[in-house]
C-alpha cells in the first residue's frame, strides 16, 4: 500500500498586509520588492507516501513550522494546493475539517501548547474528550501514554509545574493518546535529555513500522534526521531545496546550500554500500556485503579487505553489483575528490 | 523631523500669543468673544430628553427594562432574604452572622492563608458586632446580585469585540466615553426608567461596572498563545468548544481581574447609589455626614474601608493563585478538607445562633461602639489644630481659591479655546490641536461654560496641590526597595477605597466648604501621582543609573538628568489617572456645596431631567477625554523620543 498520504503543488504561504495581492505580483514579476511580505514557504512540491517518515531541515525561519501548519490546514496558504488522501483540505467545509483532524491528524508543537488550567492526565486526555470518549475510556488511554513517555506519577500537575523536558513529553503524549495516521511533529524532541530522546525515537519507529503511520518530522539534529529518516527535506527561505534519502542527499547535494548543510556530517554514517554500487562493475565472487548497511559499519570489514572491487548484496542476498574500495575508503576517512 | 518640530513650536507658541492677547483685550473685546452667546449655545438637553423619551415611550424600551429590572429585583429578594432576612421567597433568613463570618474566613484561608483569612473573617466580626450588620449586608446583596450580571455582560461583549474587529472598533470609543462618564451621569437616565430604590442602584452599579470587564477580556483572550490555540484545533474542537474550554480558561488570569475591578466599581457605585435611593452603608454615611456626626460616620467608613479591602483580596488572590496539584491518591476526606472544616463551622454556627441569639444577630443595644470616644478625640484634635486649619481655611479660600476661581471665570471663552488649541498643537500638532478645541467648543456649545470653568478650576488647583505633595513623596519613598514597596502598598489599597470615603476626614478637619472639596480631591487624586512616581523611578534601568554614577553625577544629578526623564512617561501615566479622580471627586464632592458642574448634576438628579444630566456628564467626560488626549500623545512621544 504505497499510496500517496499527503501531497503539495505550488504551495505558498506570505505574510503580509495582502498576501494574494502580493504573490499575484509576483507571479508577474519575479523582481517585485517583498518589503513588507514574509515569504515563509515558496512553491513547495511534495508527494508523502503513506508510511513514511519525512524529517524536514532547515534553518531558524526557514519556515519548516509554517510548512507543516500548511499541511494541516492551521494556517490557509496563500497559493497552491494541498491534498491529504486525495482530498484537497482546502475544500473541506469547517465540520469536515474537525472530523479529519479528529480521526486522522495529530501534532506536537515546538513550544508544547499545553493548555495551562487542565492538569496534565487532563491535557493528554483533550483530545479523546473532543472525540466523544466517556470519562473513564480517556483517562485509562491516557495513563497509558503518560506512563510510555515516562510521566507516571505526574498526572495531577499542571504544566508550569514542570520542567521544559516533562512538558515536552506531556506534548508528546497528548499526540500519541489518539495515534493519529497522520503525524507532524515540530521538532518533538528537543528539550529532551540524551538518553530519552533515544527512547522516543524508538518508541516513534516502533509505532510507524507497526501501524504503517505517516509522519512529518521536524528535527535541526541530523544524527536524529539519519535514525529516522525516509527521507530528508531541507529548505531555505521557504523553498525545499533537496528532497531525498540521506545518501543521495550527502552524495549528491542538489545545490551549493545542501552541500553546505551537509558538509560537517560524516559521510560514513549515512551512505550505505548500496548506494556505491555500480552495477556495470562485473562483480567478483566471493563473500558479499550487505547493501543497506552503512560504511562505518562495514569499516572493519573494509580496512582488512584484499580485493579492489567487492561484491554488493541485496536483503535478499542476491548480488547486485560490485563497489569500489577505494571509493568507500574514500568516504570513510572524509577524503574527497 | 527636527524641523517640523520646530515649525510645531513655532505656531503652537503664536497660538499662545493670540490667547494672550485675547485675554489682555478683553477690555476691548465684542461680548460674543467673551462669554458665549446665546445664539451659539444649542440645546443639547432637549434632544436627548426627546431620544430618551422616543426610546422610553415609542420604541417600548420601557417595558425591556421593566422585565430586566424585574429579575433583578426578584434577585435582590432572595439575597435580602438571605442576607439580612428581608421577608421574601425563600423566607429562610437571615443566615446568621457568624456563618457568614466562617463562611468569609475560610475563604480568605482557601484562597491565600492565614492573614487574609484573619482579615476577612475579622470584617464581617467587626461589621457585626458593631451592629451594622444589616445595613452592610444591603450593600453586599447588591454586590452580589449585580456582580454576575456585570461579568457575564462584560464577557459576552468581550468575546464579540474579539470576534469581530469592526464591533471593537464602535465599542472603544463608546468605552472611553463611558470610562470618563461621573458616576452620577449613570444615575440620571436609570432613574428615569427605572425610579429609584435598591433596584434602581443595582441596575446602575451593573452598567456601571461593565466596562472594565469588557476591557480585560478582550486583553485576556488577545493575549492566549497561538500554538495553545493551535493545539486545540488540532485535537479537532469546534468554534464553541475551542472558545468555551481553550481560550477563555488560558486568559484566566485576566478575566479574574476583570471580576475583582467588576467588584471594587460595584462597591464604589453602590455606596454613591445612596443619592438615588439605595439602603445600606453608603446612605447611612450620607445622613450622618449631612448631620455631621463625625464619630459615627467613621465607624461606618472603617466598614466601608474593611469591606473595600477585604473584596480587593479575596478576588485579587483568586485571580493570582496559580494552580496547584493535589494529591491525587488521598482519600475524598483529605482532598477535601476545606470544604469539611466550612461545612463543620457552618454548623456550629447555626446552632450557636439557635441557642445564643446574640450570635444570629447582634442587636442594636448590644452593639458596640467607638463613636463616643472617636467624638471626644476629635473634638480633642479639633480644639488643637482649629487655629491651623482656620488659617489655613482662610488662607487658601483668601487667597488662593477666589483668585484663581475669578481669574478663570474671568478668562474670555475664545482666549480658554485657542490657549488649548496652542497646548494642542504642542503636543501633537493639527490633529491634537483640533480635539482639544472640540472638546471645549462642545462645551462651550453647551451652555454650561461658567460651570464648567469651576470645575475646571477645582481640578486644577487640586491637582496642582496634589503633585505638589505627590512628587516628593513619590521621589522619597523611591530612594529605597522595602519602602517604595511599602508606600505602594498603601497606594493600592488607598485606590480600592470608594471615594465617598475621601470625605469623612476632610470635613472632619474643614467643615463644609470649598476648602474640603479641594482637600478631598487633592488626597484623592494625590494616590496616583505618588504611585506611578515611584513606579516610573523604580523601573529605570539600573544600567543608566549606574553610568551616570560611574561618570561622577552626585545623587542629585542623577535624579534629574536620568532617573526623572527616563521615568516621566510613566509618571505622566499617573497625572492622567489623578486629573481622572480629581473630575470624579469634585462631581461627587458637589453634595458638600459648589457652584460647579457638580452641583447641576446634582439638581438634574433631583429632578430626573435627563437631558441636563447627560450634558453635564459629557461635559465632564469630554474634560477627561481631552487631558486624556493631550497627556497620551506627550507620554507617547516622550516615550519615543527615549527610545522605549
Ligand atoms: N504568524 C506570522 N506572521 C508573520 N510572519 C511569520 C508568522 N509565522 C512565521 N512567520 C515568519 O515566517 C518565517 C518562517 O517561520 P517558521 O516558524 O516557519 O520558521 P522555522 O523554520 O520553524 O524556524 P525555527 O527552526 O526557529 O522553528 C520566519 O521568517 C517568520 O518570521
Ligand atoms: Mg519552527
Amino acid at each position: 500500500m504505497t499510496e500517496t498520504a499527503i501531497s503539495c503543488r505550488d504551495v505558498s504561504k506570505i505574510f503580509g498586509p495582502d498576501p494574494a495581492g502580493h504573490l499575484a505580483r509576483l507571479k508577474a514579476d519575479p523582481n517585485t520588492s517583498s518589503v513588507g511580505y514574509v515569504q515563509a514557504v515558496r512553491d513547495v512540491n511534495l508527494d508523502i507516501r503513506r508510511g513514511e517518515m519525512l524529517v524536514v531541515m532547515g534553518l531558524s525561519g526557514s519556515g519548516k513550522s509554517t510548512l507543516v501548519r500548511c499541511l494541516s490546514r492551521l494556517i490557509e496558504i496563500t497559493g497552491g494546493s494541498v491534498s491529504i488522501e486525495g482530498q484537497d483540505i482546502a475544500s473541506l467545509s469547517e465540520t469536515e475539517l474537525i472530523d479529519l483532524r479528529r480521526r486522522k491528524m495529530g501534532m506536537v508543537f515546538q513550544s508544547f501548547g499545553l493548555l495551562p488550567h487542565r492538569t496534565v492526565l487532563d491535557n493528554v486526555a483533550f483530545p479523546l474528550e473532543m472525540r466523544g470518549q466517556d470519562r473513564r475510556a480517556r483517562y485509562a488511554r491516557a495513563r497509558e501514554v503518560l506512563d510510555l513517555v515516562g510521566l507516571e506519577g505526574r498526572e495531577a500537575y499542571f504544566p508550569r509545574e514542570l520542567s521544559g523536558g516533562q512538558q515536552q513529553r506531556v506534548g508528546i503524549a497528548r499526540s500519541l493518546a489518539i495515534e493519529p495516521d497522520i503525524w507532524f511533529l515540530d521538532e518533538p524532541f528537543s528539550a529532551l535529555d540524551p538518553l530519552i530522546r533515544r527512547e522516543m525515537q524508538d518508541e516513534f519507529l516502533r509505532l510507524k513500522g507497526l501501524l504503517n503511520k505517516t509522519i512529518i518530522f521536524i528535527t535541526h539534529d541530523f544524527d536524529e534526521a539519519l535514525r529516522l529518516a525516509d527521507r530528508i527535506a531541507i529548505m531555505k527561505d521557504g523553498r525545499i531545496e533537496q528532497c531525498d534519502t540521506p545518501d543521495q542527499i550527502v552524495l549528491h547535494p542538489a545545490t551549493d546550500y545542501v552541500a553546505k548543510f551537509t558538509a560537517e556530517i560524516d559521510r560514513a554514517r549515512v551512505v550505505r554500500a548500496g548506494a556505491l554500487v555500480h552495477s556495470l562493475i562485473p562483480a567478483p565472487e566471493g563473500e558479499a556485503f550487505a547493501s543497506n548497511r552503512t560504511i562505518r559499519d562495514l569499516a572493519r570489514c573494509l580496512v582488512a579487505e584484499r580485493r579492489e572491487v567487492i561484491p554488493v548484496a541485496d536483503a535478499d542476498g542476491k548480488v547486485i553489483g560490485g563497489m569500489n574500495r577505494q571509493e568507500a575508503l574514500d568516504v570513510l576517512l572524509g577524503d574527497e575528490k | 523631523m527636527t524641523a517640523r518640530a520646530a515649525r510645531g513650536i513655532g505656531l503652537a507658541g503664536l497660538l499662545l500669543a493670540i490667547a494672550l492677547g485675547l485675554a489682555l483685550g478683553k477690555p476691548v473685546l465684542p461680548l460674543g468673544l467673551i462669554r458665549p452667546p446665546e445664539w451659539l449655545v444649542q440645546p443639547f438637553a432637549d434632544w436627548i430628553n426627546a431620544a430618551f423619551y422616543f426610546l422610553q415611550n415609542d420604541l417600548g424600551l420601557m417595558a425591556l427594562t421593566r422585565a430586566f429590572s424585574g429579575v433583578v429585583e426578584w434577585l435582590l429578594d432572595v439575597t435580602a432574604n438571605l442576607l439580612y432576612g428581608k421577608s421574601r421567597w425563600p423566607n429562610i433568613g437571615p443566615i446568621p452572622w457568624v456563618v457568614i463570618a466562617a463562611t468569609a474566613f475560610m475563604a480568605g484561608y482557601a484562597l491565600k492563608g492565614w492573614r487574609l483569612a484573619a482579615l476577612s473573617g475579622g470584617t464581617f466580626v467587626w461589621i457585626a458586632l458593631m451592629g451594622q450588620w444589616k445595613w452592610a449586608m444591603e450593600t453586599l446583596s447588591v454586590i452580589v446580585v449585580a456582580t454576575p450580571f456585570s461579568v457575564f455582560l462584560g464577557l459576552a461583549l468581550g468575546v464579540l469585540a474579539w470576534r469581530s474587529p469592526r464591533f471593537e472598533r464602535i465599542l472603544n470609543p463608546i468605552l472611553n466615553v463611558a470610562q470618563s462618564l461621573p458616576h452620577f451621569a449613570y444615575m440620571v437616565p436609570v432613574v428615569v426608567f427605572i425610579g429609584v430604590g435598591p433596584k434602581a442602584g443595582a441596575i446602575v452599579t451593573i452598567i456601571f461596572s461593565v466596562p472594565p470587564m469588557i476591557r480585560m477580556t478582550l486583553l485576556g483572550l488577545k493575549k492566549v498563545p497561538e500554538e495553545v490555540i493551535e493545539a486545540g484545533k488540532m485535537a479537532g474542537t469546534t468554534r464553541w468548544q475551542l472558545l468555551s474550554r481553550v481560550r477563555i480558561p488560558t486568559a484566566r488570569a485576566e478575566i479574574l481581574i476583570g471580576v475583582n475591578q467588576v467588584i471594587m466599581q460595584c462597591l464604589a457605585m453602590v455606596v454613591l447609589a445612596s443619592f438615588i435611593g439605595m439602603p445600606g452603608l453608603g446612605q447611612k454615611l450620607l445622613q450622618l455626614l449631612q448631620a455631621l456626626k463625625i464619630g459615627l460616620s467613621v465607624e461606618i467608613g472603617v466598614t466601608i474601608v474593611l469591606l473595600a479591602i477585604t473584596l480587593d483580596r479575596l478576588s485579587k488572590a483568586w485571580a493570582f493563585r496559580l494552580p496547584e496539584h493535589g494529591e491525587p491518591s488521598a482519600m475524598w476526606l483529605r482532598r477535601n478538607r476545606l470544604l469539611v472544616i466550612w461545612i463543620g463551622l457552618c454548623a456550629v454556627g447555626f446552632m450557636l445562633a439557635r441557642f445564643a441569639p446574640y450570635f444570629h444577630e447582634v442587636e442594636r443595644n448590644q452593639a458596640l461602639s467607638v463613636a463616643g470616644p472617636i467624638d471626644a478625640a476629635m473634638d480633642q484634635l479639633i480644639r488643637l489644630i482649629a487655629p491651623l486649619t482656620a488659617w489655613l481655611r482662610w488662607f487658601l479660600i483668601t487667597w488662593v481659591l477666589i483668585p484663581m476661581r475669578d481669574a478663570y471665570l474671568w478668562l474670555p471663552f475664545t482666549a480658554v479655546l485657542t490657549l488649548l488649541a496652542a497646548l494642542g498643537w504642542a503636543v501633537g500638532g493639527l490633529r491634537s490641536a483640533l480635539i482639544c478645541v472640540s472638546y471645549f467648543a462642545l462645551i462651550a456649545l453647551s451652555g454650561w461654560w461658567d460651570r464648567a470653568m469651576v470645575t475646571v478650576y477645582m481640578v486644577s488647583i487640586s491637582v496642582l496641590i496634589a503633585a505638589a505633595i505627590g512628587l516628593p513623596l513619590g521621589i522619597w519613598a523611591a530612594r529605597s526597595p522595602a519602602r517604595a514597596e511599602r508606600t505602594l502598598l498603601i497606594c493600592d489599597t488607598a485606590q480600592t477605597f470608594p471615594s465617598f470615603i475621601y470625605l469623612i476626614p476632610v470635613i472632619m478637619l474643614f467643615g463644609v466648604n470649598d476648602v474640603a472639596v479641594v482637600a478631598a480631591v487633592v488626597v484623592f487624586a494625590a494616590v496616583p501621582i505618588v504611585r506611578y512616581t515611584i513606579e516610573g523611578l523604580c523601573n529605570v534601568p539600573s544600567e543608566l543609573v549606574e553610568a551616570a554614577e560611574m561618570s561622577g553625577a552626585t545623587r542629585r544629578q542623577t535624579l534629574w538628568n536620568v532617573r526623572l526623564p527616563m521615568a516621566l512617561p510613566t509618571m505622566l501615566v499617573g497625572a492622567n489617572q489623578s486629573v481622572m479622580f480629581s473630575l470624579f471627586m469634585v462631581i461627587i464632592a458637589a453634595f458638600i456645596g459648589t457652584q460647579d458642574l457638580g452641583q447641576e448634576m446634582q439638581r438634574a438628579l433631583s429632578s430626573t431631567d435627563v437631558g441636563k444630566g447627560m450634558v453635564l456628564g459629557f461635559a465632564i467626560a469630554f474634560m477627561g477625554l481631552m487631558t486624556d488626549h493631550l497627556i497620551t500623545r506627550w507620554s507617547e512621544g516622550r516615550k519615543r523620543a527615549l527610545g522605549v
